[in-house]
């Protein structure tokens, strides 16, 4: 602990030796029996405790692991010394939404896989820390409306209120533009609204963050289906000089297999969606039911596996699996969140993947196949190729079964603007320096760019977009001011 | 927030709404619709389009009292607000110049017929409207459609109005006459669209259904609606609502209809039984000041 009259200066070594102070959180048998959120924060004690282990280095790799780059030496400089709604600001000069971040950043694999704590002792807690005081910048109603320039009478349209739509949208309002938000579902935030449950990201956050934009000018208007309602083309004729599009990637996959379609079978988009958006945990309170048998079977190793199979233990279901077609090793959900799933009991089939459903007479799924795996050459994602072993089929009794092997992009954009180009996943194309894509004032970023990512990325390609868009609509050449550039980006916030 | 301009009954637990939606009555076509949430608490639901008026922005819905949020819905007043209006939501029906078209309504598929017939018919089809229902009070948009069509004929199931029988009784009848019949599209319950399509498999009639599988979003994000045609997996919102009736596999998509059935029974018990609750207490009311 700190020493609170007249700290001492701690040296390096000292710094180093001091343990990584962990992150109070509920008891897996608590929460699993509530929907609050699992972690409950450091207190300005142990912020201010863990900020001290940071050795401030001269030339800290933390940075260049942050896909943002946030200052993050600075940001915990200036916790250490108590000023912790000047760190949120430092962060959000380069990252709009620290609150969300800090909670769902792998930073395992980003600032903290590079902290040079790591090779001798465990890294810096960056995300605690972000999340640290982010939530002290909001629970102090110390939310900052900066001071708005002059209107540029320049209007843009965002499709999608994910963390891209989210970005752009905070940092045109922040230039002087006029900005609306079109959000098909009837409530805005995207997957952190949609799919990331309470336990892991509460509503509220997202809702702090929305409400920000509304202070800073921006419309939102949600149940707006673009390309069914109006097509990107008529939003220009309705004079919007520029359209950011950010509609995420949305398509569940399946994996095409026997008894897919039998009741019970869920996309993990349909499952989050009807706990997450509509409240199904709340039925019969709220109108929108889910069913949760007994064993649920969720597919994938990814975030949205890990909710969906922490949501159904606590919807009730007494077995909770993971099934998934590579080992321990290659799954890419936050290591955080593979520990809190097994803290609250979650089964792990690892190598192991579903060949066909079984049904009763009334079309319920009862069991499930499978098949053993082991692994083979690496593919062309540089994760070891899963390889069926002959004959080791097996059956798992199911009640409900969640479908999370990722999500495609949604084509009702690309289909009805004529001339946007898109690759062979339909991923919009863009030149990644602006994300103007191949149609002239029609940008994208996010998950609808790169297929499903980060929230991290969406928001870094929403920063990226949004000097762009304004260099665009202001008719100032792309290119050549790099000066400029610069400039844009200390004005930000 | 979208105002309830006009409620009427049509029959029994059956609702027509007329709904203020300026741009979404501009911009809908025959054959889609729309989500519809009550309000905040409230289940995202689809209905079709039963009518559009671009020109004065409003859009007809009519709703069958069939479990919580339709009973709801039928309990709102001309002047409240719907939460969201959602669309227009699927591919408008294929409008061409087929020739002779058969359209097909049961029950609460009657009104979506109508924007149809009229589309049909203004490209220049011959437009027959068969309508159907249990009995004779039950049958809504009657005079809508022969508006909307060249020629209405109607069925009642148990003989009180038109013909005595089936929406296929007539379908039959007017295919073994030898009557040329170029396309035929049908709106209605399940065992209704399965039975024209038996109806116009042989003749190999090319036939379109309008299907209603759950849905929760209705962009295509969720996969709830989807529906076996051909063989394949498609998602109804998005790919449909109008398929091949020849390739829909009808069974499997009555049994995820009833995916649900325990918790909406719940629900609805329970909102029935508060509206006893509520009426019986509001009429025991003036009887307390008496007393
Ligand atoms: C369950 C789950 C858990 C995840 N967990 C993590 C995590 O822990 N950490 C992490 O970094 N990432 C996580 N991700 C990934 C991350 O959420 C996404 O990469 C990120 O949200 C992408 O942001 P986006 O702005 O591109 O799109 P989205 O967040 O997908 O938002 C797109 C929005 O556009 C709207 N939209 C789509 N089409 C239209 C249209 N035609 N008109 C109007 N609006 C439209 C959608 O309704 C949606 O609201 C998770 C994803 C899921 C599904
Ligand atoms: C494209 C489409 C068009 C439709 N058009 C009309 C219409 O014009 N008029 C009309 O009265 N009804 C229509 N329906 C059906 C209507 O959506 C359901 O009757 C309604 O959702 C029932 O909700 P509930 O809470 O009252 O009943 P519940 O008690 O929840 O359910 C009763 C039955 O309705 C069906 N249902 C339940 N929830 C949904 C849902 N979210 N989506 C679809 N079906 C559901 C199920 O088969 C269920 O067994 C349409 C459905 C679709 C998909
Ligand atoms: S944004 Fe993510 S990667 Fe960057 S510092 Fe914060 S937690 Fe680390
Ligand atoms: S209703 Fe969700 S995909 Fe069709």
């Amino acid at each position: 602990m700190v020493d609170k009259n007249g700290k001492k200066k701690l040296t390096t070594k000292e710094r180093m030796q001091i343990p990584r102070n962990p992150m109070p959180e509920q008891e897996p048998n608590d929460r699993i029996c509530n929907f609050d959120e699992v972690p409950y924060g450091y207190t300005p004690e142990l912020a201010m405790a863990e900020a001290e282990r940071c050795i401030m280095c001269p030339k800290p790799k933390c940075i260049s692991g942050c896909p943002v780059e946030v200052d993050i030496p600075a940001f915990i400089r200036m916790i250490s010394e108590g000023d912790f709604v000047g760190a949120a600001r430092k962060i959000k000069e380069t990252n709009a939404l620290p609150a969300i971040c800090g909670r769902v950043c792998p930073q395992e694999e980003q600032c903290e896989a590079v902290c040079v704590l790591v090779k001798k002792y465990k890294p810096v807690a960056i995300g605690y820390l972000e999340r640290f005081v982010a939530n002290f910048e909001r629970e102090h109603a110390e939310i900052r409306i900066p001071e708005l320039p002059p209107s540029t009478g320049k209007k843009i349209a965002v499709v999608g209120s994910g963390p891209a739509g989210l970005t752009v949208a905070a940092d045109l309002a922040q230039m002087g533009h006029k900005v609306i938000i079109f959000e098909a579902l009837h409530k805005p935030g995207g997957v952190l609204i949609y799919g990331i449950p309470e336990f892991r990201l509460p509503k509220k956050v997202v809702a702090a963050e929305v409400d920000y934009l509304r202070k800073l000018g921006v419309e939102v208007n949600t149940s707006y289906v673009v390309g069914k309602l109006d097509t990107v083309d008529e939003l220009f004729e309705m004079d919007f000089d520029a359209v950011f599009v950010g509609t995420g990637a949305g398509l569940p996959n399946f994996m095409r297999i026997e008894g897919e379609n039998l009741n019970g079978v869920y996309s993990a988009n349909e499952f989050l969606t009807r706990s997450n958006l509509m409240a199904a945990y709340d039925f019969p309170e709220h109108d929108t039911p889910i069913f949760v048998g007994k064993n649920v079977a969720v597919l994938g190793g990814g975030n949205t596996a890990m909710d969906s199979v922490r949501t159904s233990l606590r919807l009730g279901a007494q077995n909770g699996y993971i099934v998934y077609r590579r080992s321990r090793k290659e799954m890419p959900a936050r290591i955080e969140e593979i520990h809190h799933a097994e803290q609250e009991g979650v089964q792990f089939h690892f190598l192991t993947n579903p060949v066909r459903y079984i049904g009763n007479d009334e079309g319920w799924v009862t069991d499930m196949e499978c098949i053993k795996m082991e692994l083979g050459e690496p593919d062309a994602s540089g994760r070891r190729r899963p390889i069926p072993i002959e004959g080791s089929n097996f059956v798992i009794p199911v009640d409900t079964v969640v479908v999370a092997v990722g999500n495609s992009s949604n084509p009702l954009i690309p289909r009805t603007t004529p001339g946007l180009e898109t690759n062979k996943w339909g991923n919009i194309v863009v030149n990644e320096k602006t994300m103007m894509s191949s149609r002239p004032g029609i940008f994208a970023g996010g998950d609808i760019v790169t297929g499903g990512a980060t929230v991290i990325l969406a928001a870094g390609a929403g920063k990226v977009a949004a000097r762009a868009i304004h260099k665009y609509v202001m008719g100032i050449p792309f290119e050549e001011e790099k000066e400029e550039e610069k400039e844009e980006a200390t004005r930000g916030t | 927030m979208f105002e309830i301009i006009d409620k009427r009954e049509l029959c029994d637990k059956v609702y027509q709404f007329k709904i203020r939606a300026q741009h979404l009555a501009k911009k809908a076509k025959a054959g889609q619709f729309v989500i519809l949430r009550k309000d905040e608490m409230g289940e995202r639901v689809p209905m079709s389009i039963g009518g559009l008026d671009p020109a004065s922005g409003v859009l007809t819905v009519v709703i069958q009292e069939v479990g919580k949020t339709s009973a709801s819905m039928n309990r709102m007043k001309t002047g409240d607000h719907f939460a969201d209006v959602v669309g227009p939501l699927g591919i408008p029906s294929h409008i061409e110049k087929f020739g002779h078209c058969v359209c097909i309504g049961g029950g609460v598929g009657i009104p979506p017929i109508r924007p149809i017939a009229q589309a049909l018919k203004e490209i220049g089809n011959k437009v027959t409207t068969i309508i159907g229902s249990r009995t004779k009070d039950l049958l809504i948009f009657e005079q809508e459609l022969r508006e909307a069509s060249h020629e209405l004929l109607i069925s009642t199931d148990d003989g009180s109005y038109g013909t005595h029988g089936f929406v296929t009784t007539i379908l039959q009848k007017m295919i073994d006459d030898g009557g040329h019949i170029d396309m035929v599209i049908a709106i209605g319950p399940v065992p209704m669209m399965k039975a024209v399509v038996a109806t116009t498999r042989e003749p190999k009639i090319k036939t379109y259904v309008s299907l209603n599988p759950i849905m929760v979003d209705g962009t295509g994000m969720c996969g709830a609606c989807r529906v076996t045609v051909g063989g394949k997996t498609r998602f109804a919102c998005v790919d449909g609502p109008d398929f091949d009736g020849h390739e829909v596999d009808f069974d499997e998509m009555t049994k995820r209809m009833k995916m649900y059935v325990r918790y909406e029974k719940q629900a609805y018990d329970r909102f029935l039984q508060d509206e006893h609750c509520r009426l019986a207490k509001a009429a025991e009311a003036p009887k307390d000041k008496n007393a």
